[in-house]
């Protein structure tokens, strides 16, 4: 038998709003545990919310962004259910009418090619606190610092065949959020986070599988395998008889399993109705112009003009693009190197990328900055220096021995040596000290040139400009 | 002392007739003498009360007063009031100290007004007999066998046997109107929207609106310029110019529209009432006004479509009842369900239970439609009705409520909780279509208030107020005050 | 609509609120009449009929992005039934 698996993903972006969507207490992330719960966001008697209007705006920017239908009218619903978490018994959220109607997204996979994921909605809510579960004396401890920070939940058809597709798509929602500005896509503080919904149903079927809801994936990594052991899961019990039961399941990233989770054991009923407390929200032709003004170039748009502008592979491109900071780190670089590209594109994603990747920093902390890059390929590029001199530098940069490649050219004595009458005057005295090699090489082992221009570097400690260094060498035995 | 208006308060305090601090004694008093008998208070802030009184002194004496400093007032304990119990007359909230101030009471605290206390209520104000507190019933003064009528129970009994100048109240579906009609006092519950809502302990949100109960149109009045205007805070709010309420009370009603919907003259209305009701309607033609009978077609359906949006929105509302940030909790819970269910249903008395539950069922999934969705959608049929009545006149006059007050257990003894719930058939369309209404006395049936409602349109207050100051200058129903206190 | 014992135990729990044994049957009957008095609403139809949002049909109002709420845990937790360490204490939450 062959199966498929159809995948569909909810993913909640913690907006990256000042103050909680209907409270003005703080959304900052690690403070003191309900320090930054007012008494809104504590659900005190007679406290009333008021829309944070940057989390409309935010919201509107991420619609525009998917090419989605954003209607005049929304309206915020209660979603009740007790949870100690969630403060007034009811989350606000948006049911019938959501900000963001339907959209899509074009992601890229190896095995498929692109595929455009279509995304049912997006609506605006509330988070909620967080259940600690330290044990104080068999208590668990309520911190609703988190509660009322806003999210938008992005909600996606099930338009995913696999894990690898499904962590394809959460990256390219990822970048989009971090493109706009409107999420801060820190997965470990849990600012984006994602459910997954997956079921599996014989090839060639229409109808759906039963699906499970999957929880607590907070990792692209734990994605993946959360949904490739649930889709094993969902087979070994089909191909035994058994039945696949529609539940919520929590990822255990230790075990890396899924399990059942117990809370949700009884079927919910949310008796969903309009927010008495909050009135329609209206977002304005003139709202979404002024918020279609200020939406930068995202991420599709961006990696076809690097394509075309700097003449790069898609690979590169893509790479390139995939994060607003690396994207404009790029086009800096880029344009103070005079537009060579492809080695800016090279410097920037092994380099720079290593080096990064080395210390644990992120590209904001990056001790070289893009104009400092774009100058030292310049030098590469007007053969100041070599490119392995070029690596010397970069790593001077990076410790913060000098301001700039030039500077650090000139301490370091790096400059390559370009003089023809100096170097062929040290050309001359290694032909004359290695007699045994130059009749080699007049003997037709033409390889042996390598090892004149090793010689040669070797003396100059590396500043020797290898291809005029090469073009003596031959001059002076091919006579 | 405790007989003068507002207006004359005011004027003695400017004038140092007496002070404060003597006035504030003076109800305090009062309360302490005649509060055994009525229970029209659940907390006596006296020493808040001196307090304020001498830092209304001090703002008399240096001439930074406004008209209404150093008076006294009783607060429903519906508003969260910092530092002070807030019970919302439930044991859930019994141990809850409030740590802000509602809107409102900020604002008649920084007008320099007295707080005497909370008044009783109905629990989170369901109720219209003021029979449903934990703290127990309140009594009628004009007759303490008979209810006070509710939610606002306490604030019209406390106002009616002079223990206060004027109270605070709130009205979802008549408790302003209702109580002030069987208490013989002057109520006004103005349009959605104008009075703040925040920290005023939600029942019914789309209807809930707090207003003044005072013993005059005029004291309504000065009141409802405290109390009115709009708030960041509650996104319910309207946003639109300040207004004098006082500002057309002594306008000449010739020429004023009054209409009678006969749906509020049908037998379900006593036959006593409608005599008096009827000779205040001569009243006020007499005054000038031009009286046309009316129809609001859909009245009859304003009951049942409230109890389905009232009960849906608290049973919401109260979730945040739960025991884990404040209010009851129960002993020993041994689970997370355990703490929940037996801390609410300990805490929370039968008629709140009761509308919890038939909140929860008609929001539940499969009913929603037929029942929350349907309620909504009579409601716009039942503003239409006020809609098209008033293209052709200015006010709307009838009777507030079908009967007198009635005996204390008369209607909760025999747990029918429907045969309550009708006593509110001429307010609850008022709140359904977010109109302002009021209550005023006119006349007495065996010894007891009755009170004559007023409808306006949308920010028609002035011109509910201007009517009824306008009759209680040609008659003193609401001079009257029950024998005994 | 007439509840019966089990609809009303089942609403009670999605309420969660306990009604003592002894006491269902009653509250069975109670909400049993008011659900009868209220489908009075069927007598007329409303299919073609926009529902209230708010009287006066108002949309939303925007507040701007400030944060204005100090921090007031102390105040605040001086009346919760059970606090440690700055957290609210409920019987062990099980996910």
């Amino acid at each position: 038998m062959e199966w498929e698996t159809v995948i569909g993903l909810e993913i909640h972006a913690q907006l990256a709003t000042k103050s909680k969507i209907f409270s003005g207490a703080a959304t900052a992330y690690g403070a003191e545990p309900n320090t930054q719960a007012c008494a809104v966001d504590l659900g005190l008697p007679g406290t009333l919310p008021v829309l944070n209007k940057e989390a409309v705006r935010m919201a509107v920017k991420f619609g525009l962004a998917i090419h989605a239908q954003i209607d005049e009218f929304s309206v915020f619903a209660r979603k009740n259910y007790f949870y100690p978490d969630l403060p007034k018994g009811y989350q606000i959220s948006q049911y019938e009418k959501p900000i963001v109607g339907p959209g899509y997204i074009d992601i890229e996979v190896e095995e498929a090619g692109p595929i455009r994921i279509g995304i049912t909605r997006a609506h605006l809510e509330e988070d909620a606190g967080k259940s600690l579960h330290e044990d104080f004396h068999g208590m668990s401890g309520i911190d609703l610092n988190r509660a009322g920070t806003p999210l938008l939940e992005i909600v996606s058809e099930p338009d995913m065949r696999s894990a690898s597709q499904a962590v394809a798509y959460m990256k390219k929602i990822h970048s989009l959020v971090r493109y706009l500005g409107i999420c801060d896509g820190n997965m470990q503080e849990g600012s984006f986070r994602c459910d997954a919904n997956v079921s599996v149903r014989l090839k060639g079927e229409e109808k759906l599988g039963t699906r499970t809801e999957l929880k607590n994936l907070n990792s692209f990594r734990f994605i993946e395998r959360a949904i490739n052991y649930e889709v094993e899961r969902q087979i070994d019990l089909l191909e035994s008889g058994g039945e696949v039961i529609q539940e919520t399941r929590l990822y255990d990233a230790d075990k890396d399993e899924t399990r059942p989770m117990r809370s949700k054991e009884e079927a919910n009923d949310y008796r969903y109705f309009p927010d008495p407390d909050l009135l329609p929200v209206q977002v304005s032709r003139e709202l979404v112009d002024e918020v279609r003004e200020t939406l930068p170039e995202l991420p599709d748009a961006r990696k076809k003009r690097f394509m075309e502008e700097f003449n790069l592979s898609a690979y590169d491109a893509g790479l390139l693009t995939a994060d607003r900071e690396l994207a404009d780190y790029f086009e800096i670089a880029v344009n103070t190197a005079n537009g060579e590209s492809k080695l800016t594109a090279n410097w920037i994603n092994v380099e720079l990328n290593a080096s990064l990747n080395r210390e644990n920093k992120t590209l904001s902390e990056s001790p070289v900055s893009a104009e400092q890059l774009g100058e030292l390929i310049l030098r590469i590029k007007d053969n100041t220096i070599s490119g392995k001199i070029a690596k010397q530098v970069f790593a001077s940069l990076w410790e913060g021995k000098g301001s700039s490649a030039d500077e650090i050219i000139e301490k370091e004595g790096l400059k390559q040596m370009s003089d023809s009458g100096e170097l062929e005057k040290l050309v001359n005295e290694v032909l004359q000290a290695n007699p045994a090699q130059v009749e080699q090489y007049r003997a037709g082992k033409t390889k042996v040139l390598g090892f004149f221009v090793g010689q040669i570097m070797k003396q100059t400690g590396g500043k020797a400009n290898p291809g005029q260094v090469n073009q003596l060498l031959k001059s002076k035995l091919d006579q | 002392m405790h007989n003068k208006t507002l207006i004359e308060l005011s004027k003695s305090l400017h004038n140092r007739e007496f002070s404060s601090v003597e006035l504030t004694q003076h109800f305090l008093d009062r309360i302490r003498q005649y509060d055994q008998t009525l229970n029209s208070f659940i907390t006596v802030t006296e020493e808040i009360a001196l307090a304020q009184a001498k830092a209304a002194d001090k703002k008399l004496a240096s001439g930074k007063a406004g008209p209404l400093t150093g008076i006294p007032l009783a607060q429903k304990d519906i508003f969260c009031t910092k530092g002070v119990r807030t019970s919302c007359a439930s044991l859930m909230l019994d141990n809850f100290i409030s740590p802000y101030d509602a809107t409102v009471v900020e604002k008649i605290n920084d007008a320099g007004m007295v707080m005497l206390g909370k008044t009783n209520m109905d629990e989170f104000a369901m109720g219209s007999s003021n029979e449903t507190s934990y703290y127990g019933a309140v009594k009628n003064p004009w007759n303490t066998d008979h209810v006070p009528g509710g939610s606002s129970g306490g604030s019209a009994a406390a106002v009616a046997a002079r223990l206060t100048p004027v109270a605070t109240g709130t009205d979802t579906g008549g408790s302003i109107r209702q109580p002030a009609a069987l208490c013989g006092i002057t109520g006004i519950k103005p349009t959605y929207g104008t009075v703040s809502r925040y920290g005023m302990i939600a029942f019914a949100s789309s209807l809930d609106q707090g207003g003044p109960m005072a013993r005059s149109a005029e004291d309504a009045a000065l009141m409802l310029n405290l109390m009115t205007g709009f708030d960041e805070r509650d996104s319910t709010s309207i946003e639109r110019e300040k207004e004098d309420y006082t500002r057309s009370l002594d306008n000449s009603l010739k020429g004023l529209k009054v209409g009678l919907p006969k749906e509020y003259f049908s037998e379900d209305l006593n036959a006593d009432i409608a005599g008096v009701i009827e000779g205040a309607i001569k009243e006020i033609e007499k005054l000038g006004a031009t009286i046309k009978e009316i129809s609001l077609p859909n009245t009859r359906l304003s009951i049942p479509a409230y109890y389905v949006i009232a009960p849906a929105e608290c049973s919401s509302n109260l979730s945040r009842m739960d025991g884990v940030r404040f209010g009851y909790r129960c002993k020993d819970p041994k689970d997370l369900y355990d703490l929940y269910a037996r801390s609410r249903g300990e805490a929370f008395g039968d008629e709140v239970t009761r509308r919890i539950l038939i909140g929860t069922y008609a929001l539940s999934a499969g009913y929603y439609d037929a029942y929350y969705l349907k309620a909504q959608k009579i409601r716009r049929l039942i503003s239409n009705d006020f809609k098209n009545v008033f293209n052709e006149v200015d006010v709307i006059i009838g009777p507030t409520s079908p009967t007198v007050a009635f005996r204390l257990g008369e209607k909760s003894k025999d747990n029918d909780p429907v045969s309550m719930y009708l006593a509110d058939i001429y307010t609850i369309s008022v709140n359904l279509a977010g109109l302002p209404g009021m209550s005023i006395p006119v006349g007495q049936v065996e010894g007891l208030p009755v009170g004559l409602q007023l409808i306006g349109n949308y920010f028609q207050e002035a011109k509910l107020l201007n009517v009824a100051h306008q009759f209680q200058q040609v008659t003193d129903w609401h001079q009257k005050s029950p024998e005994g206190f | 609509m007439s509840l019966d014992k089990k609809d009303v135990e089942a609403i009670a729990r999605l309420a969660r609120i306990e009604i003592k044994p002894e006491q269902i049957d009653e509250t069975a009957s109670q909400l049993s009449s008011i659900l009868e008095f209220v489908e009075q609403m069927n007598t007329i139809d409303t299919s073609a009929i926009e529902p209230v949002a708010h009287p006066l049909d108002l949309t939303a109002r925007l507040r701007e992005d400030a944060v204005t709420e100090p921090n007031q845990r102390e105040l605040f937790q001086s009346i919760a039934p059970a606090v440690e360490n700055g957290l609210y204490l409920v019987p062990k939450v099980i996910e």
